[in-house]
């Protein structure tokens, strides 16, 4: 399903390397775990994904897809197919939980009809039904995280791209978090995830890349946290 | 489609609700903007008219000697009119040109009694000549002058007092070229300065959304989705803003509209009332111009992949 094909990313005309010969592929619905130290490339990797950042050499496929080949125009249409989850949320902050995940249908051209539908099931799905009028400062960062998830999965993409999705979180809200994106994955829908948490990937027992320097350094099928 | 652009228009007016206090900072300045904007308008129309009449004010005179024949007067007027250069060619005859003399001076007794004891009429008759442009004058006099002088031996013309203005008229083109070209440059800067300035406080409204944006971007909202709002909302401000600038200039017509009739012939006033709707409709779509420019310039930074 993605194609990383000998990718490079150097910085400064060459001083700092950021990606250096990346290749390696993901089918569809895996779950992959992308784990290394800060500063390994784990976030340019994924910037990579979604278009944000392109490659110095090599490319990147979505199937077929060459990434960086997309014209400007095409690009939301692509990234549609794509769900994203951050660290830091990325919630807007004077919208309620069902006005940032209606959001992000309404963007996609969805209608009103189908938004309304949608909404409390996206939102079933990561157990906050109850939370659907709170503001983001009224919830906990576990649940502002599954109202992220949430708002990643409404438009059913074919692929969850998560960068630290754990990182803010506690130990229970972790766990939380991990088995939501599990469940995602169960129902068919591919999962890349990056982290740090060493609990997190023993947890999971699913594939496993490790990264350091810029460079792949383990491919584990059935990884665990080595470094 | 229709219903993404009744939530681009929705989240237009939302946006302009939301961020209140920079739409007001972003409508004051755009008004002053299309206040100068519309001053200059205003200005430039007065010097127009008042260069019209100058222009009109300008003319060639031929003086005929008192023996001149009707019938080759007749032949150079006839001459001076298939001239491309030359509007209008008027012909006084010598009755005519007495009467008028007698008319100016009609309260002065000794040139009346001189003028009786002549007895003949001392006047001879002349041409007006206007041209179309006062940059042709010269032509047109040096056209008479070889006139006058193909006729030495049987002299037609008396005189030709282009050479008496024409130093005057030399610089009345160099004036009326340099004013507008000056108002040219003035309007450019102007506008240039109003986008500038527009532009920047539309850019501080993006920025307090910027988050938002960055936000549409990853859920692959398009950029027009995204664009939309604020395109609209810079509408908003021009139009609102537009509508200040006339109310503002309003007042300040009724208070100077006199003065310009008294000084230049011409009441602004007058003119800003009779011709409203067309003012109305350029200060406005200026103003939407301004502001939808100005947010695609200030949106495009945010945009950029």
């Amino acid at each position: 399903m993605i194609y990383f094909d000998n990718v490079s990313k150097i910085y400064n005309d060459g001083k700092s390397i950021a990606l250096e010969g990346i290749s390696f592929q993901v089918e569809s619905r895996e779950f992959v775990s992308i784990v290394g130290h800060s500063g390994a490339g784990k976030t340019t990797l994924l910037k990579m994904l979604i278009a944000e950042d392109r490659p110095s050499d090599g490319q990147v496929f979505f199937e077929s897809l060459d990434i960086h080949k997309i014209p400007k125009t095409k690009l939301p249409k692509y990234r549609r197919k794509i769900g994203t989850v951050f660290q830091d949320f990325k919630l807007l902050p004077h919208k309620t939980a069902f006005e940032n995940i209606a959001f992000a249908m309404e963007a996609n051209g969805r209608s009103d009809e189908e938004i309304a539908e949608n909404v409390p099931q996206a939102l079933a799905l990561v157990d906050l039904e109850d939370k659907i009028w709170n503001f983001p400062h009224e919830l906990s960062g576990g649940e502002k995280q599954r109202v992220a998830i949430a708002r990643a999965i409404v438009n059913q993409p074919d692929i969850i791209i998560a960068d630290e999705p754990t990182g803010n979180l506690d130990p229970i809200a972790t766990y939380e978090v991990v088995q939501i994106l599990k469940k995602i994955n169960d129902l068919g829908t591919t999962v890349i995830m990056t982290t740090h948490n060493k609990g997190v990937i023993d947890e999971l027992g699913r594939r496993v890349i490790t990264m350091d320097e810029g460079r792949v350094v383990r491919d584990d099928s059935e990884g665990r946290y080595v470094l | 489609m229709w219903t993404a652009f009744k939530r681009i228009v929705r989240s237009g007016f939302v946006g302009f609700w939301r961020n209140a206090f920079v739409s007001l900072a972003a409508i004051f300045v755009m008004t002053v903007a299309l206040f100068v904007f519309g001053s200059t308008m205003m200005l430039d129309k007065l010097l127009g008219v008042s260069l019209q009449n100058i222009q009109e004010k300008v003319d060639i005179n031929v003086y005929f000697v008192t023996t001149a024949d009707d019938a080759e007067m007749a032949a150079l007027k006839t001459q001076l009119e298939a001239l491309t250069d030359v509007e209008e060619v008027k012909f006084t005859s010598r009755d005519e040109a007495l009467e008028r003399f007698r008319k100016q001076h009609q309260n002065d007794n000794t040139i009346m009694q001189g003028l009786d004891e002549l007895g003949d009429n001392p006047l001879g008759a002349s041409l007006s000549i206007r041209a179309k442009e006062t940059s042709q004058y010269e032509g047109i006099a040096n056209f008479l002058a070889e006139q006058q002088g193909l006729s030495v031996n049987d002299p037609l013309i008396d005189k030709i007092n282009y050479y008496d203005n024409q130093e005057a008229i030399n610089k009345l083109t160099a004036i009326i070229n340099a004013v507008e070209r000056a108002s040219l440059i003035i309007m450019f800067i102007l506008v240039g300065a109003s986008i500038m300035i527009t532009f920047n406080t539309i850019r501080l409204a993006i920025y307090t959304t910027r988050e938002e944006i960055g936000v549409m971007r990853l859920v692959g909202a398009s950029n027009m989705f995204i664009r939309g709002p604020f395109m609209l909302q810079g509408v908003i401000y021009g139009v609102v803003a537009g509508v200040l600038a006339l109310i503002m200039l309003y007042p300040i017509l009724i208070w100077i509209g006199p003065g310009t009739e008294e000084f230049f012939q011409f009441n602004l006033f007058n003119y800003f009332v009779s011709d409203f709707g067309r003012i109305f409709v350029i200060m406005i779509v200026s103003g939407m111009m301004l502001g939808m420019v100005s947010s695609l310039l200030a949106v495009a930074r945010h945009l950029r992949v």
